[in-house]
């Protein structure tokens, strides 16, 4: 669907990170852990395209207007990288923005018996936290969650008030183990025994250890990726990834937008 | 004031109105099925389509630049058997006219995959890609030389019935040679312009920005380019001429009609907004009847020079 959104609040929840709370049909309450919306920041021709975000959250919460009943929403956690994400943050409560959404496929939450391991790297946290809070429903979770410095590890007091085991790694040692949030993962799978199921979203090294990591212990591992589009919905073939198959003569190309954003790490090439 | 009349002939297709797709901008129709009313467009073009499935180039493949895109998709595409297996069902239950477009490597693939398409009783018209700047072939070989060009449209007239719109580049010296080329060799209509050759560079890698090192811009940045070449091959050959390069509004489209375009074909703004041909249409109408002007076949044209 497409629809016209009010902010909310749009605040710094870490330096050049940001949570944009938007207004939303009910519609959106529908929006599946892992789908994206396409955001029309600004009207005009600069930026050109919509921008890409995962949905962080959805909600309602009672307006301060008399009279008036709940509200929907939803929220965008998004990092500052470029022109549109600027505007996006130069966003004030009572701006508009137009929405394209919910799109793309989302991720599949499988067995509610099988332990849940979210694995996020940076902005990647974006579609993890949502999909957290659907899962501790049904399912024992745990979060790893890693970043460059600490100012790029987001939401762990989240994750831990959904009453989650949140492990937390940086490159330089400033929040939690010093390393790579991947060998805390390894380190942590081998220990552990029963059925589980892998989450990751974050850098694409960063998910091509965490599918190799995964294959190796026979574990499912849904990925969720990021990339360049134009237009959200399978047009315009910019977003597309090399599936498993993929050769030049039988090409496997899916794309992101719409056969994505969350992929079975074993259906793509990680080459 | 009555409803003006905003219906056109583009090679003996009837239009409701002059707003129609470009190719490789609105997939096949269906995606864009649940954001606009496909019954209040002109036509729909679908993804240019070849023999064989294509892989397309590698990634990255497109880039925001001010005021348009780069694109270099290299014409990923499901191929024509496919397209008659998944595509056509869709496209079969809207009243909508539907033109297919289609390239090859070579004249003898033009005229095999023509050839095909003819069988198909619910496509309306072709249009010939010789014009994309992506890929050796599937294009722009025959897209820049008017001998070729004749070649692959004669080759396609002496197999098609179907009526034959040419897709022409920009990525030439006289695109009124390439044209007059297209006239002589009977296509039906010609549209224009594709995609300008540009490319963007990355300084903190020091790497081209797309991996094919360049690609096809489009947007509102190529406006003033399309409409002077609209505006030279209006004048200079018969056939009908259908305006593309960054119309994002009713008013831009009838710039291109006042340049001698009979019709428009709405690409990248369908990526800005997915409602935008439909929009587009409307904002046309508007306009009509705000001016009092009764037809849009009234304005094909005039341009006041």
């Amino acid at each position: 669907m497409q629809f016209k959104s009010m902010v909310v609040f749009n605040v710094e929840i870490s330096p050049g990170y940001r949570r944009v709370r938007l207004t939303a049909p009910r519609a959106m309450l529908e929006a599946r852990p892992g789908q994206f919306v396409m955001l029309r920041v600004r009207e005009g021709i600069d930026p050109l395209l919509r921008r890409p975000f995962c949905v962080f959250d959805t909600g309602t919460f009672s307006p301060e207007y008399p009279g008036t009943p709940r509200q929907h929403y939803f929220d965008v956690l998004y990092r500052v990288v470029g022109k549109g994400t600027a505007i996006l943050a130069a966003l004030h409560e009572k701006d508009y923005v137009d929405v394209l959404a919910p799109l793309g496929n989302g991720f599949d939450p499988g067995d509610p018996r099988e332990e849940k391991i979210l694995v996020g790297g940076g902005i990647g946290l974006a579609p993890l936290y949502y999909l957290a809070r659907e899962l501790v429903r049904k399912s024992r979770v745990t979060a790893f969650i890693g970043g460059r410095r600490k100012e790029d590890v987001l939401c762990v007091t989240e994750f831990e008030q959904l009453g989650i085991d949140t492990y937390v790694a940086t490159d330089d040692g400033t929040l939690g183990t010093r390393g790579l949030v991947t060998e805390v993962l390894e380190e942590n799978l081998s220990g552990g025994e029963g059925s589980r199921a892998v989450f990751a979203c974050g850098p694409e090294p960063m998910l091509k250890v965490v599918a190799d990591i995964c294959r190796r212990n026979g574990i499912r591992c849904q990925v969720s990726l990021e990339a360049h589009m134009a237009c959200g919905m399978g047009a315009c073939l910019g977003c597309v990834v090399k599936g498993e198959s993929h050769t030049e003569a039988a090409p496997d190309y899916r794309c992101v937008c719409k056969e994505g954003p969350v992929f079975n790490a074993d259906e793509l090439s990680w080459e | 004031m009555r409803k003006p009349d905003l219906s056109v002939k583009i090679a003996g297709i009837a239009l409701r109105n002059p707003v129609m797709t470009a190719s490789g901008t609105f997939g096949y129709g269906e995606e864009f099925a649940e954001y606009l009313d496909l019954e209040k467009i002109g036509a729909i073009v679908t993804k240019g389509l070849s023999l064989r499935p294509r892989a397309g180039n590698p990634m990255p493949r497109i880039l925001e630049t001010p005021g348009g895109m780069l694109n270099a998709i290299g014409l990923q595409n499901v191929g024509i058997e496919a397209f008659l297996e998944k595509k056509v069902p869709f496209l079969r239950t809207i009243r909508t006219p539907v033109i297919v477009n289609f390239f090859g490597n070579t004249v003898e693939e033009y005229a095999a995959l023509a050839e095909r398409i003819d069988t198909i009783p619910e496509v309306a018209g072709v249009e010939i890609n010789i014009s994309c700047p992506n890929v050796r072939h599937g294009g722009i070989v025959f897209g820049t030389d008017p001998k070729a060009a004749w070649s692959v449209v004669r080759a396609v007239r002496d197999v098609t019935i179907k009526p034959i719109i040419v897709k022409l580049s920009p990525n030439v010296t006289d695109i009124v040679e390439m044209a007059q080329a297209c006239a002589e060799a009977d296509a039906d209509a010609l549209s224009l312009i594709n995609t300008i050759t540009g490319m963007a560079v990355d300084l903190k890698s020091r790497r081209p920005a797309l991996a094919n090192i360049t690609g096809g811009l489009s947007g509102p940045a190529v406006k003033p380019i399309a409409l002077r070449m609209v505006w030279q091959v209006a004048r200079a050959v018969k056939l009908p001429v259908i305006g593309i390069g960054g119309i994002t509004s009713g008013t831009d489209a009838l710039e291109f009609i006042l340049a001698g375009a009979t019709a428009v074909q709405v690409g990248t703004a369908n990526f800005m907004s997915p409602g935008a041909s439909q929009r587009i249409a409307e904002e046309m109408e508007k306009w009509l009847r705000e001016n009092g002007v009764a037809d849009v076949k009234e304005l094909i044209g005039t341009l006041r020079v």
